[in-house]
């Protein structure tokens, strides 16, 4: 062997001192190249990370919220409302509910507010009687009608005492949570110096806690008592446009597959159809907006806010994605069960029908779920059609004034109290994203039981 | 209301129909005779289709005119002197007659003409409702007696149902196309609204944008160049996809190539989660974590860098498009043949020499495609811009200042009360339509590649 290595000429062995000399150099590089890929993956999830780790840390301390618990004296000298109305004998029932009407009228213009804030003082030192303004902001403004609705709906509470357990304002909330610079001086807190002695006594009495936020998925959003702002609303109008993107896309986009996949033949207006839903599937959901704004809204006549128009937009951005998936699965069914099918007698649609659909069930589930989930966190088409606009209420129907969930997000993070309001954004983003990742899990799940191999 | 329970009422008929013509085959059949063609359910499925597409395209049509050409009859019915009036004022009183009709009260008093109006309204309302559930009754007991009759044993109904069920798929694909055409011919019909104010010469090349609020005459219409707010677009596009492309490309490389099955199987569900987050969520990461962080940094090194700027968009964007870039170049680096790496290692290359000089060229143009549908999707891009750029649609070239797109220009115009006439709002579409082809030009081109690209290699 010796002897062989000896006569190699002298080129091929310089040759290959070249490639050994330059093998450190090469490798230095191959090492390089790797932990460049390496710390592009690390860079990559630690995106994921960071994202999810500061929606958390902002979001989950917002689910709690800072109350105040009260013995709250329904006094009668305050609440001067007469017993409610009963039913006379002879009354006709439009009559009772007329008279029912008034006395709620009247339990309306009762002075709830004084009952908290005597409930409030009860617990402060006397000097703050003559401060009835700052204590009576201690609470958010919204639970006076709380009060109210409890009388509505036992009257004989008025003359007793109720312990009550109040939503505080949400500036006490910042101020307990700490997240406000407490070094700042007075004229840039909001609290004034008085307000936040009263909650540290009320906080050393023990009557200041954290509760769990239920006002945040009970209540609708609200202006004048932003502690008490909740997604209530902005739910529903996302259901409602959920269940109008299911009921419309599902059947539409699975017909068309059907036909693209089966039964069209291949000319130029398949063609045209094809390329136009690749298409469609990247076009920007702003557009969509601008469609929505433009035919439903302004030609149609639609009302603006509307889930129905919401959910006709997200129809319209949902069903290339649903139509793609679904002939994917289509095609992933193999031929032989058709031809079976076909063998036997049955027609192509019956083939289609009672063969070939059935087994495409799980995988057309799964892409509807993953299209429905994106529709669910889409903003921008849904700000031209008018959804942004500010609604108190809980839509009854889908033609009713409303908000979506990422809509809500949107108005929240613009919010001028931003040391509340970034919390309450993060929870919402919670929210969002739990739903999202429940309708994810739910397609994962169902794609790893019914999957078929062939 | 009433119109949909006439619907529900035509819905449950419609399952008598398919009872009746079910029936009447297994009669046939059992009667004896010739073998029926098709399956009863064929038989009663064609029946009701029969009865029910006539009564429910009457339906459908009463439901689309019916409002018009009622308003059309009472307008003709209305003094002479209320009919000279300009039609927005009449279109505003033939409104309130209609609230009269439906009962509701309107403001001020109602004139003597306006009550008749209403009570001619009310009576036409209730004569139309009236015929339409004559015309569709007749119609159904039209079609269930053609349909009774002509069901014969020899009858093929399993081919005509058929026929019915495939134009019902056709015309359910068609939807596609017809979105696109709404698209197009929505956005053009407005945007030459717009350009009915504003010279498109003024809008596709001024350098200004300052659309002022106020609709009097059109000297006062203000600035609406489209440069500065395209200028803005491309520039964040740039820095987004300057983020983007080497993380992605890179994780796509590694994971592709270099990982481990159990590496892999991990990192690229974890990367898709970042594709699945609303961009919403993704804004209000820009404003609350990048912005202040990017702003911090430039205050310690001296640099004045806004907390809002095309600087945190951009990088923002950029982590977003991460996993769109690297799954993309992931398909397609997987799809270079494996002889090609073969040649490569047997000539003695390192795997990273083979990646450069082998897999990597040989993947270039699908790799641009991925990268050309990466940067339509920056394009079109809304919520992060609308929250992180700042808004300020001035033609300057630092990124480090704020800076505005086209998509928040779109959504700045038409928030809150939309009105159709004025340019304020009409820009939007001419800023949409911009919008569209310049993502439909980049998408198609991009489609055109990567197809090309699966073909050279199956």
């Amino acid at each position: 062997m010796s002897v062989a290595t000896s006569d190699l000429p002298e080129t091929r062995s310089s040759s290959a001192e070249k490639v050994r000399g330059s093998l450190a150099r090469r490798h230095a590089a191959e090492r390089r190249f790797k932990a460049i890929g390496m710390l592009a993956v690390i860079l990559g999830l630690s995106f994921v990370a960071i994202l999810f780790a500061t929606v958390l840390r902002k979001g989950v301390p917002a689910f709690w919220q800072t109350t105040v618990t009260l013995p709250v004296h329904f006094d009668p000298a305050v609440v001067k409302v007469p017993p409610m109305p009963a039913p006379q004998a002879g009354q006709s029932p439009a009559a009772y509910q007329e008279e029912l009407t008034a006395w709620r009228t009247m339990l309306a213009g009762a002075n709830w507010g004084r009952l908290i804030e005597n409930a409030l003082l009860a617990e402060l030192p006397p000097e703050a009687a003559s401060r009835r303004r700052d204590v009576q902001r201690l609470v958010t403004s919204s639970e006076r009608f709380r009060l109210r609705d409890m009388v509505e709906r036992d009257p004989g509470i008025i003359g007793q005492t109720v312990t009550v357990t109040l939503l505080a304002d949400a500036n006490v909330d910042i101020w307990m949570k700490g997240n406000v610079d407490r070094s700042l001086s007075d004229a840039q807190l909001a609290l004034n110096p008085e307000q936040r002695r009263y909650v540290d006594i009320l906080n050393e009495r023990g009557l200041i806690q954290q509760s769990f936020a239920k006002a945040l998925f009970l209540n609708v959003d609200s202006r004048s008592s932003p502690a008490s702002a909740g997604l209530a609303g902005a739910f529903v109008g996302s259901l409602f446009m959920m269940l109008i993107v299911i009921v419309l896309s599902v059947p539409i986009g699975v017909a068309a597959a059907i036909y693209l996949e089966e039964f069209a033949p291949k000319n130029r207006l398949t063609d045209l159809i094809e390329i136009n839903i690749n298409n469609l599937a990247a076009v920007p959901s702003i557009v969509f907006g601008l469609l929505g704004a433009a035919v439903f809204i302004n030609w149609i006549g639609l009302p603006l806010s509307a889930p129905l128009v919401g959910g006709l937009v997200l129809t319209l951005m949902t069903l290339p994605t649903i139509i793609i998936t679904t002939r994917a699965t289509l095609r992933a069914i193999p031929p032989s069960i058709r031809s079976a099918a076909v063998g036997l007698g049955a027609s192509r649609v019956q083939t289609v029908a009672h063969h070939v659909l059935p087994l495409a069930l799980p995988g057309i589930l799964t892409g509807t779920i993953i299209g429905v989930a994106q529709a669910l966190g889409e903003t921008a088409p849904l700000l031209l059609i008018g959804m942004s606009a500010f609604v108190a209420s809980v839509p009854a129907t889908p033609l009713d004034q409303s908000t979506a969930l990422p809509v809500q997000i949107y108005l929240w993070q613009g919010n001028e109290l931003r040391n509340f309001f970034e919390g309450r954004t993060s929870a919402a983003i919670i929210v969002l994203l739990s739903l999202m990742i429940a309708l994810n899990a739910l397609a994962i799940f169902l794609r790893r039981r019914f999957e078929r191999r062939w | 209301m009433s119109i949909w329970w006439l619907v529900i009422v035509v819905l449950a008929a419609m399952g008598f129909a398919y009872q009746s013509g079910a029936a009447k085959s297994r009669k046939l059949a059992a009667a004896g005779g010739a073998k029926l063609h098709s399956l009863p359910t064929h038989y009663g499925a064609l029946v009701a289709l029969w009865c029910g597409i006539p009564a429910l395209v009457i339906l459908l049509l009463f439901l689309a005119f019916e409002g018009d050409l009622i308003r059309a009859m009472v307008a003709s019915g209305l003094p002479d002197q209320v009919r000279a009036l300009p039609s927005n004022q009449l279109a505003g009183i033939l409104n309130r007659v209609e609230s009269l009709a439906s009962g509701y009260g309107v403001a001020g008093s109602v004139e003597p003409f306006e009550a008749e109006a209403a009570a001619q309204m009310s009576q036409l309302r209730t004569v139309g409702n009236l015929a339409l559930i004559a015309v569709v009754a007749a119609a159904f007991v039209l079609g269930l007696a053609t349909a009774l009759r002509r069901l014969t044993p020899r009858l093929r109904a399993r081919n005509e149902v058929e026929r019915v069920v495939v134009i019902a798929l056709i015309a359910c694909s068609a939807v596609a196309i017809v979105t696109t055409v709404g698209i197009v011919l929505s956005m053009l019909g407005e945007a030459v609204r717009f350009f009915q104010f504003v010279h498109p010469f003024d809008f596709f090349f001024g350098t200004v944008w300052n659309p002022r609020f106020s609709t009097v005459g059109a000297g006062a219409s203000g600035g609406y160049g489209l440069l500065p707010l395209l200028w803005g677009t491309v520039l964040i596009t740039i820095i987004a996809m300057a983020v983007a492309v080497p993380i992605g490309l890179m994780t796509a490389i590694y994971l592709s190539e270099y990982a481990s099955p159990r590496l892999r199987s991990l990192a690229k569900p974890a990367l898709e989660i970042l594709a699945g987050i609303p961009t919403i969520v993704y804004g209000f990461f820009a404003l609350t974590v990048v912005g202040p962080f990017l702003a911090a940094i430039g205050a310690a090194i001296g640099v004045e860098i806004r907390a809002t700027s095309a600087l945190t968009a951009g990088l923002v964007m950029g982590i977003m498009i991460i996993p769109f870039v690297s799954s993309l170049s992931d398909d397609i680096i997987t799809q270079v043949p494996r002889a090609m790496r073969d040649g490569s290692f047997g000539l003695g290359a390192t795997h990273s020499e083979t990646i450069r000089r082998v897999v990597l060229p040989a993947a270039l143009p699908g790799i641009v495609g991925a990268f050309l549908l990466a940067v339509s999707r920056a394009v079109g891009e809304t919520m992060i811009v609308v929250m992180a750029a700042g808004n300020a649609p001035v033609l300057q070239a630092n990124p480090l200042q704020a800076i505005s797109t086209v998509t928040v220009t779109i959504v700045n115009q038409l928030t809150g009360d939309i009105d159709f006439t004025s340019p304020q709002s009409l820009v939007a579409f001419a800023l949409g339509l911009t919008l569209f082809t310049i993502t439909l030009g980049l998408n198609i081109v991009a489609l055109y590649i990567v197809r090309r690209y699966r073909e050279q290699y199956e």
